[in-house]
């Protein structure tokens, strides 16, 4: 404690000499300075929300980058060429993760009637693949025809893919044998005996079997309900005997089994053509095996496959990339042309300022669709379709960011370190760039980082309105695939779901961290929520 | 006097702009080939022939004086492609009520419950409604409108049977029927718009709210509610008024993905429908063209000048 002075009559003997042989200096501040740049990713780093923004924009551009290499490569390429996918299509996502657990694993809980109910079942028996995975509920009906019986099941989508026809070379068909004897999974199936692969059109009339499907394999009536045997099973209805060149797998109960050389057994592919010119073997295949044949792997779509078969996750990772690399393309050009166009315009000022900011009154008063289809109309058809949108979102889009310069520079321009400037002979150039433009880089900075959802939304919309189209089996983007998933949407809602929550998530993060990135930059603020 | 002068002064820049603007789209969609669809049904020379009357093949300017000088009389030209030989102009009006119907019962929707949760956040600053309207300004600000139409549709629609998806026309814009099936639509435009409604209230108020003035107004005797409202209010909605003002007229622009996505006749997918058509409909083009560059320029126009109206110092400001 300070003892208490009369500080008018303070003793002679508390006066000390300065040392006179030392020389005094500033002290060196212990704390490390602290930078504009530093203060705003303080700031920054307090606002959580941002935070969590930031880090879900991350995660975006994340799946934006490898997203598209994240999903069977041979399949995303197959996308041209391969009519088989459409096989495919509309299945439900599902990850291997959740297998079995009702949830996100490729099942979806439908209502069915009796027929369908039995004849899944059937088709069931045959693959060894569970279509009914559970019945969840039994709903009996009143009909005109009585007591109808009505089930709520969980449907597995991947199982109920209809067995299709193909016809492979020698060789082909060959291979197929040998990979079926190698994994142990049955492939070809044998014949049925009321579906013809050429004219769809029964070939024979059994009378047994009287429901021309190609999964129909057992015998049944005309609705295609299964008949039974006295004990209760199924009665195979296929195509026996008959040259078909085949020694493989065969099935459970097929005579050939025990005796490849059998009277009766199972007949697995028509052949035609001659030993001369080769044969061709004509086959039905189970689909879901034949998956894993073609593409090495079991099906399971994370986010589901769309209409043409393609894999969702995949394609909106493309097209999420597309739309970011576009984005980020469009607003650093918009900053590059906004800045110089506002630094002229608020430097000089007067008639300059006014000429120019008429000009871009009048650009900034044109409508974006009607820029959009104008340059689309014009330019689509020499530089492609990106180019002239790029071009359509550049004719506006840099105004914003000139008048945030402008702005910056009327207020700048007449303070004293610029005129000190000037009086040591600094160039109009080195005024406008080196002395006042650093001032508004935290705005201008945010302001670009805000035109990035602006810019999506924009694309996004266009595409979806299919006034721009992007959308071919290579590429994609996000509003085309809510286009596409639209129509369907009452019975195939992940079509939609998937793109809409993305564009969602997109917009709101990128704006509350673009937010975020305002307040920080904006010292104004300081202290403001403390 | 001084207003007289203000407003005349922007008019005549408006008139400008918008004439610059529709001069250049002229220009530009006749610089495209325009060559006449096959299935008119007619002989090729009757459409040459005709097109050869209507001015098609006279330079560029010409054709735009032509075209000035019918457009004041309401003549846009025909319909080439969507309606064959019908009047675009015609088409267009018919079409327009479907537009201003489904924005003026989503406005009327919105004004209230925007203004109202704005102005709720606004007095319980920094509370629990305030963080729950804020927050779901921000989420309903950001998200696009298609976002939107896709939940109200799957869930109002099909799972829950509401409403129904599209839009059902046939008894005209302002009958009940079309009311009831453009209640999906409806709520889609209005979410974002009543979001913006709160986020400006708030703000606006929230400014006011913290003024000297009310303070002033408090210490001479009036309760909280009654400064609030006789004087708070009131001058927050200086700044909020114009706005609602501008939406108004800007909502004759309509929301073309709305229109789009519930199937509502309006000017929006004629729009679309005329890009779209291949070769595109020009004439309907252009009409639109101007109706939105008009619709945009008088919005904008009308704010100003009202803001000038009603707060004396941007009047000043500007002088």
């Amino acid at each position: 404690m300070r003892e208490k002075y009369d500080l008018a009559n303070i003793p002679k003997e508390l006066f000390e000499f300065a040392p006179k042989d030392e020389k005094f200096h500033d002290r060196k501040f212990d704390t490390k300075p602290i930078g504009y740049f530093k203060d705003a990713f303080l700031r920054f780093s307090k606002n959580k929300a941002s935070i969590v923004a930031a880090i879900i924009v991350g995660i975006i551009i994340i799946f934006a980058l490898i997203g598209p290499y994240c999903f069977n490569q041979s399949y995303v390429k197959s996308y041209q060429t391969n009519l088989d996918l459409k096989k495919y299509r509309l299945l439900t996502p599902k990850l291997m993760l959740f297998e079995g657990t009702g949830f996100w694993d490729g099942t979806e809980v439908k209502i069915i009637g009796d027929t369908t109910y039995k004849k899944y079942l059937a088709y069931a028996q045959e693959t060894g693949y569970d279509i009914i995975v559970k019945v969840i509920d039994e709903i009996e009906v009143n009909t005109e025809n009585g007591v109808q019986k009505n089930y709520k099941v969980r449907l597995n989508n991947y199982h109920s893919i209809d067995a299709f026809t193909k016809t492979y070379t020698e060789e082909q068909y060959k291979a197929i044998q040998e990979w079926q004897n190698e994994n142990n999974v049955q492939l070809i199936m044998p014949w049925v005996v009321y579906y013809n692969a050429k004219s769809e059109v029964p070939e024979t009339l059994n009378s047994k079997v009287k429901f021309n499907n190609i999964n129909v394999w057992y015998e049944c009536d005309s609705t295609g309900i299964p008949t039974l045997d006295e004990n209760g099973n199924l009665i195979p209805g296929y195509r026996v005997r008959g040259v078909d060149h085949y020694n493989s797998l065969r099935l459970d109960g097929d005579p050939g089994k025990d005796d490849p050389e059998a009277e009766n057994r199972w007949r697995y592919a028509l052949v035609s053509g001659s030993k001369k010119n080769g044969y061709n073997y004509t086959v039905r295949i189970n689909a879901y095996n034949y998956f894993e044949y073609a593409y090495g792997f079991e099906p399971a779509f994370a986010f589901g496959s769309d209409g043409e078969g393609y894999d969702i996750f995949t394609r909106l990772a493309s097209g999420a990339r597309f739309s970011l690399l576009f984005a980020i393309a469009v607003s650093s050009i918009n900053l590059l042309l906004g800045v110089i166009y506002g630094s002229i315009e608020g430097y000089y000022g007067g008639a300059v300022d006014m000429i120019m900011e008429r000009i871009s009154d009048i650009l900034s008063a044109i409508p974006g669709m009607v820029v959009t289809v104008l340059f689309n109309l014009h330019l689509s058809g020499t530089l492609g379709t990106v180019v002239s949108l790029l071009f359509a979102f550049i004719l506006t889009g840099w105004i914003g960011t000139a008048s945030r310069t402008r702005m910056q520079f009327y207020r700048f321009k007449n303070q004293e370190y610029v005129l000190a400037a000037r009086t040591l002979g600094a160039g109009d150039r080195r005024i406008m760039f080196k002395h006042i433009f650093p001032n508004s880089l935290g705005t201008l900075i945010t302001g670009s980082v805000l035109v990035i959802p602006g810019v999506i939304f924009g694309e996004t919309s266009l595409t979806y309105l299919g006034i721009i189209n992007l959308d071919s089996p290579t590429r994609s983007s996000v509003g085309s695939m809510l286009a596409n998933g639209q129509g369907i949407m009452n019975t195939s809602p992940h079509l939609v779901l998937f793109p809409a929550i993305f564009i969602g998530l997109l917009m709101v993060s990128f704006n509350l961290f673009g937010n975020g990135l305002r307040d920080a930059f904006n010292p104004s603020l300081r202290g403001a929520e403390d | 006097m001084y207003l007289l002068k203000y407003i005349s002064k922007r008019l005549a820049l408006m008139l400008v702009t918008f004439f610059i603007i529709v001069m250049g789209c002229f220009v530009l969609v006749k610089l495209l080939p325009n060559i006449p669809a096959e299935q008119f049904g007619k002989d090729m020379e009757v459409i040459l022939a005709r097109r050869e009357k209507l001015g098609y093949n006279l330079p560029i300017i010409q054709q735009f004086w032509r075209f000035l000088k019918y457009a004041f009389q309401g003549d846009f030209g025909v319909s080439e492609q969507l309606y064959i030989g019908s009047e675009v102009w015609q088409i267009f009006v018919d079409k327009l009520p479907y537009t201003v119907a489904v924005n003026v019962y989503s406005i009327f929707l919105s004004i209230p419950l925007g203004l109202g949760l704005g102005i709720i956040a606004a007095i319980r600053k920094n509370k629990w409604q305030d963080h729950l309207i804020s927050t779901g300004v921000m989420i309903f600000v950001s998200i696009p409108s298609f976002i939107y139409g896709f939940i109200v549709k799957y869930l109002l629609c099909y799972k829950l049977k509401w409403f129904e998806p599209l839009m059902d026309a046939s008894q005209g814009p302002w009958s009940f029927r079309a009311f009831e099936t453009m209640i999906p639509a409806i709520l889609c435009l209005s979410f974002s718009s009543i979001a913006g409604f709160a986020r400006y209230t708030r703000a606006e108020l929230s400014e006011v709210l913290t003024s000297d003035y009310l303070l002033l107004a408090r210490t001479k005797g009036l309760s909280r509610q009654q400064a609030t409202i006789r004087h708070a209010l009131r001058n927050s909605m200086v700044p909020i008024f114009p706005m609602i003002l501008g939406e108004f007229i800007s909502i004759m622009g309509g929301s073309l993905i709305i229109e789009q996505m519930f199937t509502i006749p309006g000017v929006g997918k004629l729009y679309i429908n005329s890009v779209q058509a291949t070769p595109p409909d020009y004439n309907f083009f252009m009409l639109d063209t101007v109706f939105y560059t008009f619709i945009g320029l008088f919005a904008g126009i009308i704010v100003d000048i009202s803001y000038g109206i009603i707060d004396p110092r941007i009047r000043m400001g500007a002088r």
